[in-house]
């Protein structure tokens, strides 16, 4: 018992870590939001604009529901997946790894406090971000299952959890280039996941790659749930593959992660960023 | 009699570590490298074995194997040969009992520096166990033990000389109360006021705390100063390992002779002549 609260107390030491972090780098903080807030404003306004830009009749609202989930969607999980995979980078930034290594906390814990803090982040960001940009546009929400979306949106962020596990174990690895190939990783996951677009219009061999993503399966889902009203039992097929997913990367990446850190402390790599 | 109670605090038998230059490169930077790959021994077949409750100094010019050996101890390399252990458990296979017995202050404070010294010592006691609310009476207090004024805790640490910088880190390593403290060079890079105050810490931490310390350290009046035993690293290798007073007998050349004069005995060099010709990073 006394194991276990010494462990949460060890989980918690994360998540107010990087409350107290985010609230010291608040300027960066706005800065990001406020290029998040453009980002998906200027995506959206997009099948605002299609109407005059084909000079053809299209279901605008349709479109703009479209891209606004997609740009939201992401920018939960790529908020979800730069929290967890940048952990090493941002620690070696700071000068603080070796002290984080040297306490007597298990991995996992450490993980925990990281995953726990960056879902949390990642939700109060878009719903910030959702607020400011329903403000743009009327979004009909009517036919939507907000209850499916949360259930798929939670199921996503574990399969996503584990992706950023497995992506934080390259900068432990590689120290000089480890950090740019999580941000590669994060690249071919945008181009792929049909973010704002299905995947269908994709070449065959990226369709491919498409179903081994688990932003696909949560931004088709999202789009079913919050434009068709689909219900849990009609997400099975998106839900049951991001169970597999997650169920699957996140002991693989653990597993990897540990591997890899007694790699660094074989090869003395830990600390240095050269 | 307890693991605690044992009279080695650490024993540290025939260890040796080697790196190689590019360890972290990918494959493609290794497939097209000109060059062979160089290794370099930071540590040779070291042994020593440090008393509780002494303060044990590591001596060496920079690139001596001083660090390499602070960071075997704590568990952030894995040696290539040989074994280390603390209070008898051993750093590889019982890493998680070693680390909850230790902790270490490096020559660079490592500190996330926008936050402030109780945010950062706040996150080290939840690290080590200890409940938030204990945590910050003990925060005030020790860094007020250390000088630190109470409006100086919530400011950011980037704000703060590095002397104070340092006083943070000894208060970190105190608040989760080690029986092994590793300090590697803490004292480097302070001016002589703030030297002689943390300096003078480590004498109390011995005498109050029960406290057992490693101390690397270029500094040879530190080292004459604060230490009941003192080893000599030279490339890697141990070329020395007694009391101050009998490396004095053993190897000065006259009863007056000082620690800079064993050092030069034992090396060949002065230790600035050793820094100067050792290698860059």
């Amino acid at each position: 018992m006394a194991t276990v609260i010494q462990e949460v107390r060890a989980s918690y030491a994360f998540v107010e870590r990087n409350i107290n972090l985010t609230r010291r780098y608040w300027g960066w903080e706005i800065v990001f939001l406020l290029y998040s807030i453009v980002n998906s404003l200027a995506v959206t306004f997009i099948g605002a604009a299609m109407q005059q830009i084909t000079g053809q009749k299209v279901d605008t609202s349709f479109l703009v529901l479209y891209l606004l989930i997609g740009t939201l969607v992401w920018s939960y999980l790529s908020v979800v997946f730069d929290a967890i995979s940048e952990m090493i980078t941002w620690e070696r930034w700071e000068g603080t790894i070796e002290y984080t290594f040297m306490a007597p906390v298990s991995r996992g814990t450490h993980m925990i406090g990281t995953v726990l803090f960056a879902i949390v982040y990642g939700i109060v960001r878009t719903g910030v971000i959702l607020v400011v940009v329903s403000a743009f546009f009327h979004v009909d929400l009517s036919k939507a299952d907000l209850f499916s979306s949360t259930v798929l949106l939670l199921v996503g962020s574990i399969s996503f959890v584990g992706l950023g596990i497995v992506a934080a174990v390259l900068p432990l690895m590689f120290t000089e280039r480890g950090s740019q190939m999580t941000r590669v990783v994060e690249a071919v996951l945008l181009l792929v996941s049909g973010v704002y677009y299905p995947v269908q219009v994709l070449p065959g061999w990226l369709q491919v790659i498409a179903r081994i993503s688990p932003a696909t399966y949560v931004l088709e889902g999202m789009r079913l749930s919050l434009m068709n009203g689909a219900n849990v039992p009609a997400l099975a097929g998106y839900l049951i593959p991001l169970l597999v997913m997650g169920l699957a990367s996140i002991p693989i990446g653990v597993v990897v992660f540990g591997w890899a850190e007694r790699a660094a402390k074989r090869s003395g790599t830990l600390k240095r960023s050269g | 009699m307890s693991d605690l109670e044992t009279p080695i605090a650490v024993e540290i038998e025939a260890v040796s570590k080697v790196f190689v230059d590019g360890a972290s490169l990918g494959i493609v930077d290794r497939f097209r490298r000109q060059h062979p790959r160089k290794s370099v021994l930071a540590v040779d077949a070291v042994s020593l074995s440090v008393q509780r409750g002494h303060i044990y100094g590591v001596l060496g010019a920079n690139g001596s194997g001083k660090s390499t050996l602070i960071r075997l101890v704590s568990t952030l390399l894995v040696p290539d040969q040989g074994r280390v252990l603390v209070f008898g458990h051993d750093v590889v296979k019982e890493e998680m009992t070693v680390k909850r017995l230790i902790n270490r202050v490096s020559v660079e404070a490592a500190f996330f520096r926008v936050l402030s010294p109780m945010e950062n010592l706040l996150y080290a006691a939840r690290l080590y166990g200890i409940d938030g609310g204990v945590a910050r009476k003990r925060i005030v207090e020790i860094l007020g033990q250390l000088g630190i004024e109470s409006e100086k805790v919530g400011e950011p640490l980037q704000k703060m000389s590095r002397g104070m910088q340092q006083k943070v880190a000894i208060a970190r390593a105190l608040l989760t109360s080690p029986v092994l403290l590793l300090l590697d060079e803490p004292t480097t890079g302070l001016d002589p006021r703030s030297k002689r105050e943390v300096q003078q810490l480590v004498l109390d931490l011995r005498a109050h705390h029960d406290t057992t310390v490693v101390l690397t350290t270029h500094d040879m009046d530190e080292a004459d100063r604060l230490c009941d035993r003192i080893a000599v690293l030279h490339h890697g290798r141990m070329v020395a390992d007694d009391t101050p007073a009998g490396l004095k007998r053993v190897h000065g050349a006259t009863p007056a002779a000082t620690l800079e004069d064993i050092f030069m005995a034992l090396t060949g060099h002065s230790i600035e002549e050793e820094e100067e010709a050792a290698p860059v990073g």
